[in-house]
């Protein structure tokens, strides 16, 4: 017989990472189709149907532009909304990668329980999922830009950069969040306020040469300011982003990408007899 | 082998017969769950019971120091009263829960059908839960797309419905696929936890003989089933699992009439039958 496997207690600590990573990948398509099967059945029962992927975003992105401008005493202009949609679009995909990748080894218990794995795959999954979901928003964007008047360039596609972070870095985290949910359960009953508050202190609704004074921390210690901060720059006003903002955005990625592989793979041995 | 047997028995020693190579090994092995006392173990009721000197982790020692080996071509049943750990061994083998003491050694791909149609989606169609179900169990697109057809026919359940959604289907059409998925998956061990209970008796007549097919390209096979006569009908030898301890293995019809003994019934039709 071909392969032989040995299955001992569980100690703690870091699998194999060579066999791991193999696995992963030898699954990557069931993580895909995961992903797609998500996609495909949420919106079944809805008349507009797959239309909601777009106009979810599009119309949160016009209750912000009227807050802002309501709050700022004169309506914004064709820049703004088009800065309020760029990121929105971005921490939309983010929050609902982060919130949902918390709940990805919860709520798949008997998948877990019932099949071998690499449980990895279900963040990823999610946070696949709302990649997907997050794409044809780019062509409302596109839209939005082109009618407000904002300069098209080539600098624009300096935008992949953030957005890879982005990417990474939510995956981290969901990969994070995760482990912990397992743990404390009230992890995602606090996620959504803390996604609220995570919004207000990115530059979302504001730009970021708007943080002065006591609020400067926020330049360091907000993972997103840099990450969403460039994004704008790269994608809104079409010109190259700040090396610091950059460098910055990848440190925190890779970071939370670390941290949050680190604590799910210590763990994920245990994950069937904790559900 | 043939070869080692002949030249022996030229030699005029007695043809000694070879046993099968080893199929799985499991030594000792004991499973804990780590089952919390709270429905939501959350921070606030942690450290309020942390205050209180409470143990949160309530844990089911569901196995304790099972011990056996199995040889390839081997049909083993398993028998036990609700509760007794035979689905806990079943997930053990599969890899699936981690021994909290002992060693298991398992030589060859594990299909598992522990519970109906895991992975599966209620809301995809027949041919899409191929697919999902495919790749679950570890399968690439490409070797579920050749195997297709054959799952479709050995389901039987037309062509229609193989594109319908599965919410459309009775329990035994559902069984009847997820079997049919399990089984063609060219498991070197195949273990099957109560499936075929849901078939009408025509599928499981058609079960029977794919799984006496499986055996016979040297597959391994573990099936749980309260129907006795399953068992000694269908497998070459049999263990009674009682409180999470091996009782007695051996012969299918020995140790199912010491089962029936220590559960005080006799070989009645309630027994006989998958119910
Ligand atoms: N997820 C779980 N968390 C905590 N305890 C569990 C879990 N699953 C099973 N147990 C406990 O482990 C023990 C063995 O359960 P198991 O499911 O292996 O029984 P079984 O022999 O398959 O029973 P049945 O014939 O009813 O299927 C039981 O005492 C049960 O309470
Ligand atoms: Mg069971």
């Amino acid at each position: 017989m071909s392969d032989v496997q040995v299955y001992t207690p569980f100690r703690g600590g870091l699998p194999r990472l060579g066999p791991y990573a193999r696995e992963l990948w030898a699954r990557r398509q069931f993580a895909l189709e995961l992903a797609r099967t998500e996609i495909r059945t949420e919106n079944t029962g809805t008349g507009l149907g797959q239309l909601w992927l777009v106009l979810n975003p599009l119309l949160l992105a016009f209750v912000y532009y009227v807050l802002t401008s309501i709050l700022s005493g004169k309506p914004g202009g064709g820049a703004r909304l088009a800065h309020i949609m760029a990121g929105l679009f971005v921490f939309y995909f983010f929050s609902s990668a982060v919130v949902g990748g918390a709940m990805s080894i919860l709520s798949s218990s008997r998948l877990i329980l019932n099949t071998a794995f690499p449980k990895m795959l279900l963040p990823i999954s999610v946070v696949l999922v709302s990649f997907m979901r997050f794409l044809p928003s780019l062509g409302i964007y596109a839209v939005v830009h082109v009618v407000t008047g904002q300069p098209v360039r080539w600098q624009m596609l300096w935008g992949i950069v953030p957005l890879v972070l982005v990417l990474v870095f939510a995956t981290g985290l969901a990969m994070l969040l995760a482990t912990v949910n397992l743990y404390f359960r009230d992890t995602k009953s606090f996620l959504p306020y803390t996604m609220r508050v995570w919004l207000y202190l990115s530059p979302v609704l504001w730009l970021p040469e708007q943080v002065r004074g006591s609020l400067a921390f926020l330049r360091w210690a907000n993972p997103l300011f840099p990450l969403l901060g460039s994004w704008s720059e790269a994608v809104v006003e079409g010109r190259a982003p700040q090396a610091w903002m950059l460098g910055a955005g990848a440190a925190w990625a890779v970071v939370a990408l670390l941290v949050g592989a680190w604590a799910l793979l210590s763990r994920e041995r245990e994950f069937a007899v904790r559900l | 082998m043939s070869s080692l047997s002949a030249s022996e028995a030229f030699l005029g020693v007695p043809p000694v017969e070879i046993p099968a190579p080893l199929s799985v090994r499991v030594e000792d092995l004991h499973v804990t769950y780590r089952a919390s006392l709270e429905r939501r173990p959350t921070v606030a009721r942690r450290l309020r019971r942390l205050g209180r000197g409470e143990r949160v982790v309530r844990e089911v020692h569901a196995l304790r120091g099972v011990s056996f080996d199995v040889l390839q071509g081997q049909v083993v049943g398993v028998v036990g009263a609700n509760g007794a750990g035979k689905s806990t061994l079943m997930r053990a083998l599969a890899g699936i829960l981690p021994p909290t003491q002992g060693r298991i050694e398992v030589h060859g791909r594990v299909s598992t059908l522990l519970a109906l149609g895991v992975g599966f989606n209620a809301k995809l169609t027949g041919r899409q839960n191929v697919t999902l179900g495919g790749l679950a169990a570890g399968l690439d697109r490409e070797e579920i797309a050749r195997r297709y057809a054959e799952i479709a026919d050995f389901a039987e359940l037309g062509e229609d419905f193989m594109d319908m959604p599965m919410l459309t289907y009775s329990s035994g059409m559902y069984a009847r696929l997820a079997f049919s998925v399990a089984v063609h998956m060219e498991p070197d061990i195949l273990i099957v936890d109560e499936a075929l209970s849901t078939g009408d008796a025509r599928f499981k007549e058609k079960s029977f003989a794919r799984m006496q097919e499986l055996c016979a390209q040297a597959r391994t096979i573990f099936l749980v089933s309260h129907g006795l006569s399953t068992i000694t009908q269908l497998c070459t030898e049999a263990m009674w699992i009682d409180k999470g301890a091996l009782v007695e293995r051996g012969d299918p019809a020995k140790v199912v009439s010491a089962y029936r003994r220590f559960l005080k019934v006799g070989a009645t039709a309630v027994t006989q039958e998958d119910v």
